[in-house]
C-alpha cells in the first residue's frame, strides 16, 4: 500500500512538473512556400527544384511553376527534400507513458471481449513521446489498444493537437488478437494438451462472440435500432456491416492461415492483418486471399530459432514481391515510433527496395485506413501534412528541419531536444565559481 | 601410481586443448578499410596470420595457404564489442542478497544459444556477458569472444581480459530487496550497502595482512582469517584488480559511487545505461569514469523518463569514452545501426560513432590493447560490410573472429543450429513480445512475486 501511495504520489508531481514547465513554444498557422525543394511526392514522382504552398491546412499546389501567395511565409528549402508525413501503422502514442508503473499506462483494459473501448479516448495528446517523435518526420500513427481477443477500437492520430478530437484523422478500427496456437518457445511450459485447449478455447470464443454480433445486426436491423444497451455488440455492428475495418493481429503461419480462413468463413468484409512476422512463410495466400499487411516490428528476432537470421527484416519484402499489400508499423515498447523510418530502411535494405519500402510509412498505409484522399502523398488538395530534410530520412545522418500537420508549423524541439541545449555545454560546469 | 601418471598426462592433454582456440590466416583484398583508430584507407588489403593482423596495405599479395576475401567495394571494420549484453550465459542474477560479489557469469557460458549467431551476423565479435542488476553488488561478468560452431564452453572466453564485476543503483536493486525489507528500499540505502561492503573488505583484508605477517614471526600460534569468496572479490576490487561496471540511471545515483570509489581509491568504473550521464558529464570526465549507454532507448520505466538520444554526444563532446550497448538480444544485431543514430542526434562524425562500438567498448572492457581497431598486432576480429557500416542500407557480410570467419552471409544455410534439441518443438514460435526485454532483471523473478505477487513481464 505504502508502494502505491509513492507511486501516486510520483505520478502526481510529474503531472505537476508537466503543468508548470512550458514545455513547447506554439505551433503556427499560416500560408507558407516551401520553395527550391526535391519533393517526393510518392505517389507523381520527384519534383525538383519545386514549390509546396501550404494555405489553410491543405497543399494548396505544388509544381515547379508555382504562384506563390501574397503574404506567405517562404521557406527555402535549397538543397532539402520535402516528404509526406510518415504513418506508423501500430503503436501505443499516447496511451503509454512510461514502462514498469501502472498508472503511467492506459494501454490494456480488462476483459478479452471489449471493442468498446476506444483508445482514442484515452490518448494523451501532452505525452512526451508525441513532439519526440513528429520532429522526426513520422507524423501519424495507429494507435492501438493491447489485450486479448477483442482488445479495444485503434484510432489513426495525427501528433499535434490539444485534444484527442484534433488529434484524430477519422480512422477508427475494431482490433482482434487472434488466438495463438502452439508452443511460444523454450520457456512455455504448458503440455500440448493444455495449448489445444487453451487454443480451441480461444477459438470458440471468437467465434460465439462474432455469431453473435451476427445476430445482433440482425436483430438491430429488424428493430430499427431500439435493441437494449449492449456495448460489445454494438461496437462490432460496424465491422459486421462492413462500414468498419477488423484489425486481426497475428503473427504465426498457421494462425495466419486461420484467419484467414476464418475471414472468409464469416465473410468479413473489411480486414487488415498486423503483425505478420511469419506473413513470408505464407504470402501467397495472404496475397490471394488479397488481405492488406501491416508488418512489424521489422527491428525484432526471428521466431524460431532454424529460422534465418533477417527473416524479420526481409519480411516485408517478401510479402510486397507476393503481391501483397504492405505498410509498416513499429510496435515499439519503448516510445521510440520515431524508428519508423530505420524500420523502413532495414526492410529496404533486405529485399524490400527503397521505393517500396517509403511507400510503406507513407501512401500504402493511407490507402489501407482509407484516408489517402487526405494523407500519404504530396499532392495539391491534401492534408498539408509533411515535413522537410536534408537528405534521405532513412538514413541516420539526416536531419529534419520542418514539420508540417495539418497545416501547422510545428516547433522543432521535444523535450530531448531541450535537455541537449541545456547540457551540451552545461553551466555551471565542473565548479559553481565561473 | 600408474593411475596419477595417467591423470596428469591427461590434465596436460586437456589442457593443450583448451590452449588451442582456433586462429586463422587469411587476406582481405581491396577494401575501404575503416581502422577507427588510424583513418579511413581506401583500397587497401589486411593480412591475417595466426589469427592477427599482420600487415595492413596495398597490393599484399597472399602467402600459399592463406585463404583469401575479395573486399572490393566492401567496408572493413573492428569487429563490434557489446559492452552490456547477457548473451551466451544461463544465469544472469543471482538476487538471492544485495551483495553477491561471490559469484561468476563466467561459470554459465552457454555456446549453443542463437543469440551469439545473430549477434555475429551483425558484425559482433566481442560482448561482455553480464549478471543482472538486481542487486547493488552482483555478480562478475566474463568476456566472450563469440567463437560460434565451438562447444566446449571454455572457447568462448577471451582468455586474459580484465576482470570485471556488475552493480547496479536505482530502481533494480531498490525494488527487489527493499520490497521484501531488505536494505536497499532507496538511493540511500544503496549507497549504504556498497560503502559497508568495501568497509567490510577493507578489515578483510586487514586481518589477512596481519596474518599474513605475524606468520613470518618465530612461536606464532594464531589461526588464519575465515577464507570468504564475497569478501575476496571486493577487496580484489579495492586492489584495483576487478573493474567495476554499474548499472545505473540518474545523475544524482552517478554522482554518489564516483563520491564512494574516491574514498575507497577505486579508478576503474563504467557505468551502464547511464540515461542521465548526460547532466553529470564534466564529472564523469573528471573522474575519468567511462560511460556504456543506449543510443535511444528511454521511457521503460521512471528513472529513464526524462532520458535524452542525445545522451552518447553529450559525453563524447564532454571529453567522456563512451560506448553504445544492447542489453538486449535483438539491439545487439544491428549496433552499427544504434551507433549511426548518434549522426542524428548530435551530427559525431563517422569516427567518433564507430569508435562507440569498437575501440571505446574495449577500454572500457581493458582490452583495447588486442581489439577494438584495425591495427597491426591486434587481433583479427573483423566485420565487412557492403555499405558503409553506419548508412542504413548497410548488410554485414562477412565476421571474423581470431581470423576465422565465423559468419558469411553468402555461405551459411538458414539453420545455425550447432545442437538441436531432439525434443524441440519444430512449430514453437516466440514473439519479440515473448523475450523479457529488461534480461538485466532475468532471473530475479522471484523476488517480485514476493514483494507484488505479480510477474515481471507485466
Amino acid at each position: 500500500m505504502k508502494i502505491l501511495q509513492y507511486r501516486f504520489l510520483t505520478v502526481l508531481l510529474l503531472l505537476c512538473a508537466g503543468t508548470t514547465y512550458p514545455q513547447n513554444p506554439k505551433a503556427k498557422f499560416g500560408t507558407y512556400a516551401l520553395t527550391n525543394a526535391s519533393i517526393e511526392t510518392i505517389t507523381k514522382g520527384v519534383i525538383n527544384n519545386g514549390t509546396v504552398v501550404i494555405s489553410n491546412g491543405k497543399i494548396a499546389a505544388v509544381g515547379t511553376n508555382v504562384q506563390i501567395p501574397q503574404g506567405a511565409e517562404v521557406i527555402d528549402c535549397k538543397g532539402k527534400w520535402i516528404y509526406p508525413g510518415m504513418i506508423d501503422g501500430g503503436t501505443k502514442a499516447g496511451l503509454f507513458e512510461f514502462g514498469q508503473v501502472a498508472q503511467a499506462n492506459d494501454v490494456t483494459e480488462l476483459g478479452d471481449v471489449i471493442p468498446q473501448m476506444k483508445a482514442l479516448t484515452a490518448i494523451n495528446p501532452n505525452s512526451a513521446g508525441i513532439p519526440i517523435t513528429r520532429i522526426s518526420g513520422v507524423t501519424t500513427t495507429l494507435t492501438v489498444p493491447g489485450g486479448e481477443l477483442f482488445a479495444g477500437t485503434a484510432a489513426l492520430v495525427n501528433l499535434h493537437g490539444y485534444t484527442p478530437d484534433q488529434m484524430a484523422v477519422g480512422f477508427q478500427a475494431v482490433v482482434l488478437n487472434y488466438p495463438r496456437t502452439g508452443r511460444r518457445g523454450f520457456f512455455d511450459r504448458r503440455t500440448d494438451e493444455e495449448i489445444k485447449k487453451a487454443t480451441d478455447k480461444a477459438i470458440q470464443r471468437v467465434n460465439e462472440v462474432w455469431d453473435k454480433a451476427v445476430e445482433y445486426h440482425k436483430l438491430d436491423s429488424a428493430t430499427k435500432g431500439k435493441m437494449q444497451y449492449y456495448p460489445e455488440m454494438q461496437a462490432l455492428l460496424p465491422v459486421v456491416r462492413g462500414e468498419m475495418t477488423l484489425i486481426i493481429d497475428v503473427d504465426a503461419a498457421k494462425d495466419i492461415q486461420a484467419a484467414i480462413k476464418w475471414v472468409g468463413e464469416k465473410k468479413i468484409k473489411k480486414v487488415i492483418l498486423s503483425g505478420v512476422a511469419e506473413g513470408w512463410r505464407v504470402a501467397d495466400e495472404i496475397a490471394k486471399a488479397n488481405i492488406p499487411v501491416i508488418a512489424g516490428p521489422v527491428l525484432s528476432l526471428p521466431t524460431r530459432d532454424y529460422d534465418k537470421y533477417d527473416r524479420p527484416y526481409s519480411n516485408p519484402g517478401s510479402l510486397r514481391k507476393a503481391g501483397v499489400k504492405v505498410a509498416i508499423k513499429t510496435e515499439d515498447d519503448n516510445v521510440n515510433y520515431r524508428n519508423l523510418p530505420y524500420h523502413a530502411g532495414f526492410a529496404a535494405a533486405y529485399g524490400m527496395g527503397r521505393e517500396e519500402a517509403l511507400r510503406a510509412v507513407t501512401i500504402v498505409p493511407a490507402e489501407i485506413f482509407g484516408v489517402a484522399d487526405r494523407l500519404g502523398s504530396i499532392e495539391q488538395g491534401k492534408s498539408a501534412t509533411l515535413f522537410v530534410c536534408d537528405g534521405d530520412p532513412f538514413e541516420t545522418k539526416t536531419q529534419v528541419s520542418n514539420v508540417f500537420i495539418d497545416g501547422w508549423n510545428i516547433p522543432m524541439v521535444s523535450r530531448q531536444t531541450l535537455l541537449y541545449d541545456e547540457f551540451l555545454n552545461r553551466e555551471p560546469g565542473l565548479t559553481k565559481e565561473k | 601410481m600408474k593411475k596419477i601418471i595417467l591423470m596428469i598426462c591427461l590434465s596436460i592433454f586437456i589442457n593443450e586443448i583448451k590452449a588451442q582456440s582456433q586462429q586463422g590466416n587469411m587476406l582481405i583484398k581491396n577494401g575501404t578499410v575503416l581502422t577507427v583508430t588510424k583513418g579511413t584507407l581506401e583500397a587497401t588489403d589486411v593480412l591475417v596470420r595466426n589469427g592477427k593482423i599482420a600487415q595492413i596495405g596495398k597490393n599484399i599479395s597472399a602467402p600459399s595457404g592463406f585463404s583469401v576475401v575479395d573486399a572490393t567495394g566492401m567496408f572493413v571494420m573492428p569487429g563490434i564489442i557489446d559492452a552490456h549484453s547477457h548473451a551466451g550465459i544461463d544465469a544472469i542474477n543471482e538476487a538471492t542478497s544485495p551483495v553477491t560479489s561471490e559469484v561468476f557469469t563466467g561459470d554459465a557460458i552457454n555456446p549453443f544459444q542463437m543469440s551469439l549467431y545473430r549477434a555475429l551476423a551483425g558484425g559482433v565479435t566481442t560482448i561482455h556477458a553480464m549478471h543482472g542488476s538486481a542487486n547493488a553488488i552482483g555478480g562478475q561478468c566474463e568476456t566472450l569472444k563469440l567463437r560460434y560452431g565451438v562447444k566446449d564452453p571454455e572457447q568462448l572466453r577471451m582468455e586474459g581480459a580484465p576482470r570485471t564485476i556488475k552493480f547496479a543503483l536505482g530502481e533494480n536493486p531498490t525494488r527487489v530487496h527493499g520490497g521484501s525489507g531488505i536494505v536497499p528500499r532507496t538511493r540511500m540505502g544503496v549507497e549504504f550497502v556498497i560503502r559497508q561492503a568495501f568497509s567490510q573488505a577493507k578489515e578483510y583484508m586487514t586481518q589477512w595482512d596481519n596474518y599474513n605477517k605475524q606468520k613470518q614471526q618465530k612461536g606464532f600460534r594464531g589461526m588464519p582469517p575465515a577464507y570468504n569468496a564475497r569478501l575476496e572479490t571486493l577487496a580484489e576490487i579495492l586492489k584495483g584488480n576487478i573493474w567495476i561496471h554499474c548499472h545505473s540511471y540518474r545523475a544524482d545515483e552517478l554522482q554518489m559511487l564516483l563520491k564512494v570509489c574516491k574514498d575507497f581509491g577505486i579508478k576503474k568504473i563504467v557505468f551502464q545505461h547511464v540515461n542521465e550521464g548526460f547532466k553529470v558529464a564534466p564529472e564523469l570526465a573528471a573522474y575519468g569514469a567511462m560511460a556504456s549507454v543506449f543510443s535511444d532507448w528511454w521511457a521503460y520505466k521512471l528513472e529513464v523518463y526524462y532520458s535524452t538520444a542525445y545522451n552518447a554526444a553529450i559525453l563524447t563532446k564532454n571529453g567522456v569514452v563512451t560506448s553504445i550497448n544492447s542489453d538486449d538480444a535483438e539491439l545487439m544485431r544491428h549496433l552499427y545501426h544504434e551507433a549511426a543514430k548518434t549522426q542524428k542526434y548530435g551530427a559525431l562524425t563517422d569516427e567518433e560513432a564507430l569508435s562507440l562500438i569498437t575501440i571505446n567498448p574495449a577500454k572500457q572492457l581493458g582490452i583495447d590493447n588486442r581489439v577494438g581497431s584495425i591495427e597491426v598486432g591486434k587481433e583479427a576480429d573483423i566485420a565487412i560490410f557492403n555499405n558503409h557500416p553506419l548508412s542504413i542500407y548497410t548488410v554485414p557480410m562477412m565476421t571474423i573472429v581470431d581470423g576465422v570467419v565465423r559468419f558469411d552471409r553468402e555461405k551459411d544455410p538458414a539453420d545455425m543450429r550447432i545442437y538441436v534439441d531432439p525434443k524441440q518443438d519444430l512449430d514453437a514460435v516466440s514473439l519479440q513480445e515473448d523475450y523479457q526485454v529488461d534480461r538485466c532483471m532475468e532471473g530475479a523473478e522471484f523476488m517480485f512475486e514476493n514483494i507484488f505477487g505479480a510477474n515481471l513481464e507485466e
